[in-house]
């Protein structure tokens, strides 16, 4: 750097300094504008998020009160509810959660526990992935085909929760099997070291210390679940009830189906409708994210 | 004396309750780790369930429609007194969507990805990424909302020529659902190529933009790659978004600006209007599920594969 510039000027294959420095400004340059290209690509998304809870609020707030959680859907706008699709979305609810948590955490014991490095095995957790990816109207027409036609369920609740526990099960097995795994080594060698069986182990050491983690995945992916419309209307969701659910063979409807009956509405106090409950729906899962995210700060600093 | 005799009786109790409990383990031990495999079971037993009713009730469909028309025709009339039945009128509006949503989503995605795991500090990084994993939360019904409402609006005043229902808005907001998927998915390769190799090219001169693309993302191209595939599946997957802004006009013509219809939305149609157990349009759904099927599952299965194949190992 110190060499004189004079002898170096006609030399092509040595660096010119000249040329050097305005590169690197021009590189340093490229850096600062492209930092702020990347940052623009977030706050896009960003920005659509709040463009799209603004715009829902502000056109349904206004219809969202007791009356509208109350009432049943009628063909008068101002005096139209969404009771028994809220009503019909927390059996939902009730019916999925125990199915997923007794096949998904079953599933995942015996992979992440029992499982021996095998063919099937490794058949077992590929084909959980690629169910993963299937689309949820798929589900819908194994619903509609197995469920509502095979075994004769009909357009009922029961039906209904099944499909979308088939859809939820591969989220929540891959969800439980992270959190077992995340379970110490140390505490199962100690319980066996004491005496204590495999079944033991697993039920009474490994298990508790995976329960939340499991619970939070649980929860994150019924609440997806609670939100799909596509298998809903595969299985015969009714989209105009004048009932709640009095058993899991009853007809139900549900909020998303509710919301889209309501979408597809040309007048636009029903458009306000559709808005006003998605904001109840919105609720719904914002309280259910909310108690998966305190149950997993809760308990993330046990292991 | 007293004492080894209450010793004895303790080392009896011991051995008592061991094989009580022992015997009680025992069934436990044999019969949990059967149960067990039948629910890791269940979801092998999903995939053959969809795998035979699509199939069987394909089966039927083509009992009644030749496969030459569905996979060699352009013209999907199912309801019309002369019905056609070629797919390609379906596929071709899927793939609008998914190239549109593609164009939003991968530009965006990525951009979000590089800036997270390149630029972001540790305390940005922790708040954005969960904000953005509240887009990915959002019900797909509430994106179809948007796009009707408040996207096509929008567009139909930039756009005199488009039509209420198209393929360009529910394809953009498509996108913006992806977004998410391809940023964290991204995100998690780029961060996961290790920080020496980083500091080894900022050692050299090089600017963190320059580590980015030529340092970070290609050493993170198969999870990058994995993103955008999955991505596209969910495009081809997805359902409300399309039915509720993009009408129902199948047609064989890439024009976004006009009505279309995607596969899945031609199921919901169906599904909706109760056609009749039996029918050709009833079995037809199916024949355009199995489609759909081998689509998404060939997609992530090539997903998977990238993944393994060519992740760089450190």
């Amino acid at each position: 750097m110190a060499l004189p510039n004079s002898e170096f000027k006609n030399d092509k294959n040595l660096i010119d300094r000249e040329t050097v420095s305005k590169r690197i400004k021009m590189r340093l340059q490229m850096n600062e504008v492209f930092k702020y290209v990347f940052m623009a690509g977030l706050v896009f998304a960003l920005v659509v998020l709040s463009t799209l809870i603004y715009d829902i609020v502000t056109k349904g707030a206004g219809w969202v009160d007791l009356d509208f959680l109350r009432n049943f859907p009628s063909r008068r706008a101002e005096r139209a509810g969404l009771y028994p699709a809220l009503i019909g979305t927390l059996w939902l609810m009730g019916l999925i959660i125990p199915i997923v948590f007794v096949l998904g955490v079953g599933a995942a014991i015996y992979l992440e526990e029992y499982a021996p490095k095998n063919r099937l095995t490794s058949f077992i957790e590929v084909n959980i992935s690629n169910l993963a990816g299937v689309p949820s109207i798929v589900f819908g027409l194994l619903g509609l085909t197995l469920f509502v036609r095979a075994m004769a369920l009909g357009n009922s609740v029961i039906a209904g929760a099944l499909t979308l526990a088939l859809m939820s099960l591969p989220i929540v097995i891959v969800a439980a099997q992270e959190s077992l795994r995340s379970v110490k080594q140390e505490l199962r060698h100690a319980s066996l070291g004491l005496g204590a069986s495999k079944w033991q182990t697993t039920f009474n050491v490994v298990l508790p210390s995976a329960l939340p983690g499991i619970i939070t995945g649980i929860i994150l992916s019924v609440s997806r679940a609670i939100g799909e419309t596509a298998p809903l209307i595969m299985v015969g969701a009714a989209t105009f009830i004048s009932t709640t659910p009095s058993g899991i063979f009853s007809d139900f409807t549900a909020l998303p189906i509710q919301i889209y009956n309501w979408t597809g509405r040309p007048q636009a106090e029903f458009q306000n409708l559709a808005a006003a409950g998605i904001i109840v729906l919105m609720t719904v899962l914002i309280a259910m994210n909310s108690v998966a995210i305190y149950i997993r700060n809760k308990y993330s600093n046990r292991n | 004396m007293n004492e080894q005799k209450r010793e004895l009786s303790i080392r009896e109790m011991i051995q008592q309750n061991k094989q009580k409990k022992y015997s009680q383990t025992n069934v436990f031990d044999k019969v949990m780790p059967f149960l067990l495999f039948l629910s890791a079971l269940v979801s092998v037993i999903t995939t053959i369930g969809i795998a035979f009713t699509l199939g069987f009730e394909l089966f039927k469909f083509f009992e009644r429609v030749p496969v030459s028309e569905f996979l060699g025709k352009t013209e999907w009339y199912p309801m019309s007194a002369d019905p056609r039945f070629g797919v390609w009128a379906l596929v071709m509006g899927t793939l609008q969507i998914t190239l549109i949503a593609m164009a939003v989503a991968i530009p965006f995605g990525l951009a979000s990805a590089i800036y997270l795991s390149e630029y972001a500090t540790e305390r940005a990084r922790r708040i954005l990424k969960p904000i953005l994993e509240v887009l990915a939360g959002v019900p797909t019904i509430v994106f179809g909302f948007f796009a009707l409402s408040f996207v096509t609006p929008i567009l139909k005043s930039l756009i005199p020529g488009l039509q209420i229902y198209n393929a360009l808005s529910p394809g953009i907001v498509v996108g913006i659902m992806i977004i998410p998927m391809i940023a964290s998915i991204s995100e998690d390769a780029m961060s996961a190529v290790p920080r020496k190799i980083r500091e080894g090219a900022l050692g050299l001169g090089a600017t963190r933009l320059e580590v980015a693309v030529k340092v970070v993302m290609p050493a993170a191209l198969s999870g990058i790659i994995a993103s955008i595939v999955l991505g596209m599946s969910r495009a081809i997957g997805e359902t409300m978004i399309v039915t509720i802004a993009g009408g129902s006009q199948p047609n064989f013509e890439f024009n976004p600006l006009n009505a279309i219809q995607t596969m899945t939305a031609y199921i919901v149609q169906i599904a909706k209007g109760d056609a009749g157990y039996g029918t050709i349009e009833y079995y037809s759904i199916y024949a355009v599920g199995a489609l759909l099927f081998v689509f998404t599952l060939l997609m992530n299965v090539f997903a998977n594969w990238v993944t393994r194949r060519f992740r760089e190992e450190y």
